[in-house]
Formats: structure tokens, sequence, C-alpha cells
């Protein structure tokens, strides 16, 4: 009996343990891929030319127009998510404070509207864009993301400022500032690693996505100068150029993904260490 | 002064709870412009004949959403029987056995896990996973098949799904209190029946939800699937089939839902569908989230 457990014991530990090491190896695995094949075909020209003869045929040029996009559209969404979002965590955090109920309802709603997935928002944009009349634009991309991004940037904002103690915002008011003032000059500052967190996160989130801009933004081979133009996203540059029959245009594939995967590790890593460095000087 | 203060308090106010309560009308909104859109396919057939009938022919105009739903369901539920244990098993050992170095190592690995887009999941999907499907998976089970299959996707969707799972999973394992383990620990358990008797049972339903939870994030993946499941409409219950999940038809056939009548809106209603059906998962399993927590 004695024996027995000891045995049952080491073999999960081991299976776990397995488990645990084995998604190391699934993560070092796709990136080590996504590497080998993007830096042979990553050149120079990729990220300074727009591909030439169509992105579907011609075999010459680079991404910039993507790249161009992706940072158009991420920005523009980001931005917009930060003017809805923050005002609306510090809401919850600030003016609500004493309503815990209240809280927690939207909290939960919040958390429900993060699962809707991505090609549900794309769907809604279209539909939105079709009733004023747009065409597939940089700014209609930019609307869908934003509302994409902005639960993100909403929850992810709120779950640092709810664990600031409420005596801080006590003093503040004892002092006399109003709720807007201890809105953005205090908390908004106690939380500023958060603040941070979410919005790093939200741009990942908004440069990566692919189903929603698939509607709203198309494609094009020009970089965009107004927002009314259609924009190539990086996404989109390599799902439609992997489909290709050339292989010169599934290298601009290779080379747009390891780009975005670049991007997507400085910006998860570049979070993990401003939040830590910006929660140090906080009251605790 | 006082006055400007005062001002300044309620135009930003305003602009606080009008910003919160776009957000929290998103959900109901977006749901309402979809069913506007749907609404001329209500009126040619019923809603059971719509989710029933497996008849797809947009140009005769007959629309049977089966095929779709029964292929999102069979991806999803293939990539979870993939990804739970593998969720379950880390997740215990994350929370009870691992080294806080092992800890910290893990966490910006589910970080990017998370982060990276679905794009870069569906690519090394069709670089990787594809190739060993269709030219050592099926040869060496006697299968014919082109590597585009439902076990694909099912593969890369379990890969997508688990970092997401998992953290949902080692919240909950931290909620349970220590001093229950510690008591079992005391009465001679070894940390193994501690986990299984005390941490499991304690958080069930947690577990329940986590995994509610990476079953709607699965059933609404798209772009990598997608690249990887071959999108042929077909029911099959064979893994080595191409299968054809319902964001995919939204995704392949926004190019010409304007030029076939009433297509529009059969992609609209599948988009409502897929809505409806994560919103409700969410809500539900959201909310026994919640009690598990504040318990």
């Amino acid at each position: 009996m004695n024996r027995r457990k000891i045995i049952e014991e080491n073999i999960f530990k081991f299976l776990s343990g397995f488990a645990t090491y084995s998604l190391i190896a699934i993560l070092a695995f796709i990136i080590i891929i996504i590497f080998v094949k993007g830096f042979n075909s990553l050149s120079l020209d990729m990220v300074i030319k727009t591909p030439k003869g169509g992105y579907y045929y011609g075999g010459e040029g680079g991404v910039l127009n993507a790249i161009i996009g992706s940072l158009d559209i991420a920005f523009g969404a980001t931005f917009i998510a930060i003017l809805i979002g923050m005002p609306a965590a510090l809401y919850i955090n600030v003016h609500l404070i004493r309503y815990k109920r209240i809280q927690n309802t939207i909290r939960y709603l919040l958390d429900a509207l993060w699962g809707i997935p991505s090609i549900v928002y794309g769907a809604f944009g279209f539909t939105l864009m079709l009733f004023f009349g747009m065409n597939a634009s940089l700014i209609a991309g930019i609307i869908t993301i934003a509302l994409l991004i902005t639960p993100i940037v909403v929850r992810t904002f709120d779950e640092v400022l709810s664990t600031i103690p409420i005596g801080l915002y006590e003093a503040t008011l004892a002092l006399g500032s109003t709720k807007t003032e201890t809105a953005f000059k205090i908390m908004f500052k106690q939380g500023f690693s958060g603040f941070i967190t979410a919005v790093l996160l939200a741009f990942g989130r908004g440069i990566g996505d692919a189903a929603s801009v698939l509607f709203t933004a198309g494609y094009t081979d020009l970089i965009p100068l107004y927002l009314n133009e259609p924009a190539a996203t990086l996404p989109l540059a390599i799902f439609f150029q992997l489909g290709s029959p050339i292989p010169e245009v599934r290298e601009r594939a290779f080379a747009a993904a390891a780009i975005l995967t670049i991007i997507i590790l400085i910006i998860s890593l570049t979070a993990r260490y401003l939040s830590k460095r910006y929660s140090k000087s906080n009251l605790k | 002064m006082i006055l400007r203060r005062f001002l300044f308090d309620r135009i930003t106010e305003t602009w606080m709870v009008t910003a919160l309560v776009t957000i929290l009308l998103l959900p109901l909104i977006i749901g309402i412009a979809l069913y506007l859109k749907a609404l001329p396919l209500f009126e040619i057939q019923n809603l059971p004949h719509l989710i029933g009938s497996s008849e797809w022919l947009p140009t005769d105009g007959k629309f049977g959403f089966w095929p779709f739903i029964n292929s999102s369901m069979y991806v999803t539920v293939l990539s979870f029987i993939f990804a739970a244990p593998v969720c379950l098993l880390a997740g215990i050992y994350l929370t009870q056995f691992a080294s806080k170095n092992l800890v910290r190592i893990m966490q910006p690995v589910m970080d990017i896990l998370a982060g990276l887009p679905s794009v870069i999941y569906g690519m090394w999907g069709i670089l990787i996973i594809v190739p060993f499907v269709g030219n050592v998976l099926a040869p060496f089970l006697n299968i014919n098949s082109s590597g585009y299959t439902m076990l694909a996707g099912g593969i890369v969707l379990a890969v997508m799904c688990i970092p997401y799972m998992l953290n949902m999973l080692i919240e909950i394992f931290n909620t349970v209190p220590i001093g229950l383990k510690e008591a079992s620990l005391s009465m001679g358990a070894t940390f193994w029946q501690a986990v299984k008797h005390v941490v499991i049972r304690k958080s069930y339903p947690g577990i329940i939800s986590a995994y509610g939870l990476g079953l709607a994030k699965a059933f609404g993946e798209t772009l990598a699937v997608m690249m990887v499941v071959g999108n042929r409409v077909q029911i099959t219950h064979n893994p080595f089939k191409a299968g054809y999940p319902l964001p995919a038809l939204i995704a392949n056939n926004y190019g010409e839902m304007l030029s076939i009548p009433m297509y529009d809106s059969a992609l609209m209603f599948a988009a409502l569908l897929l809505l409806v059906i994560i919103l409700i998962i969410n809500l539900v399993f959201r909310y026994f989230i919640y009690k598990t927590k504040t318990r």
C-alpha cells in the first residue's frame, strides 16, 4: 500500500513535469521554425520596399506596405482604446468603489466581452461599414480593432487599480479633491504599471489580429496615405502570400511572420519589464 | 476656481460614464446589428431548419449550417482532448511541485504563447503539423490524406488554447487554501494524494469552468484553424478528412457575399450564431468562476 502510493506519486510528478516542460519546448519549436524560415528570407529589401507586380503574383519587393499599415492600425486603435478604456477603468475604481456588487457585475460582463472572437467583431465592423456606406479602409480597420481591444485595456488596467488600498482614495477626498482629480492624479499614477501593461497588451493583440481586419481594412500593395484608403496588414500579408504558388511570394510571407513575431516578443517582454519597474515605487 | 474644478469634474465624469456604458452595451449592439442583417434569412427559412439542414447551395438560396456547426464542434472537441490533460497536469505541477525558478521562467513563456497571433500558429501548422499528419501519421495508419484535415486543425487549436486554459487553472488552484492541503499532508498523504483528493476536488467547479471557457475560445478561433483544416463542405466523423468550421465560412466568403442574394445575410447569421453561443458559454462559466473565487 505504502509503495503503491509512492509509485503513483512519482508517476504523476513525472507526467505533470513533462507536460510543463513540453510547453516550453512547444514555444521554442514554434519560434525556431518561424525564425529559421523568416531569417532566410528576411533582407533589407523586405523591410524597405513594397511588393512589385501584385502581392500575389509578383516576386519582387518586400512587405513595407503591410508593416506601415499594421503600425497605423495598431497605433490608431490603441489610441481610441485608451480614450474609451482608461476612463472606464478609473470610473469603476473611483466612483463605484463603494458599490462592490456593481463593480463585480461590470467585471463579469467585461470578462465575457473579452471572450467574443475577433471574427464576430470583423463581421460587426463590416455591417457598420455598409451602414455608413464606406469601403474597406484604414479608419474602418482602426475602429474595429479598437472595439476588439478596449475590453482588454479596461480589464487589465482595472486588475491593477483594484489592488490600490482604499485608504489612499479616502485620504485624497479628505484633502478636498474632487473625484476626477483623485482618479486622474492619484489612482492613475498608482496604477501606472497596469496602464502600461494594458496598453502594450492591447497593442500586441491589435497588431496581430487578422480576422477582424480581413473585412474592414482590405488589402493593397500601396502604403495608405489617408484614412479612407485600404491598408495592408502583417497578419494578412502572411495569410494571403502563404497561399501563393510562387516561391518568392511565399518568402515574403515568411519574412512578414518573422517581423510580426519579433514585434510580439518585444511587446511581451517589455510589458513584463515595465510593469515590474513601475510597480516598485507603489504604496503597499 | 471652485466652479472651474467642479465643472471639470462634471465633464470628465460624463466622459467616463459614457465610455463605460458604451463598452458594456457593445455585445448588445453587435448582436442587434448582426440580427438585423440576418433578418432576411429568417423570412425564407425558420431557425431549426437553418441549423439542422445540411444543404449548402448559396446560389439556389439553400442555407443549411449543419456541416459548419458539425465541423466546428468536431475540431473544438478534438483540440480539447489534446489540451485538457496537458493543462491540468501543467497547472498542478506549476502550483504544487515546481520550483520558484521554473515558475518565473514559465510566466513569460505563457505570456508569449498567449500573445502570438493566430496567423503565426497557422503558419506553423502549415509548415509542421500538416506535413506531419499528411506524410507521417496518415501513411502510418494506412490512410490517404492531404494533411489539411480536422486533426491538424485540432492540434493547432490545442496549442493555442493551452496558455489560455492554463492561466485560469493556475489562478483557480492558487485559491485553494493552503491549510487544507497541509492538513491532508500531516495525515500522511503524499503530495499527489493531497492534490488528487483536496486540490482537485476543491477546485472542481473552477476546473470545469476553465475548460468551458477554453472550449468557447477554440470554437471562435478563425484564422489558424482555417489555414490547416482544408475547408470542404461535408459532414464527416473522420479526423483525417477536411472540415469547414463556422468562423472559416465567414472569413473565406466575405469577398463574394455581396454578389449572391441572401449570402451576406447567411454569413451575418453565422456570425450571430457564433456570438450567441460563445457569449452564453462565457456568461455561464464566468459565473461559476466568480462563485469559486468569492467562496
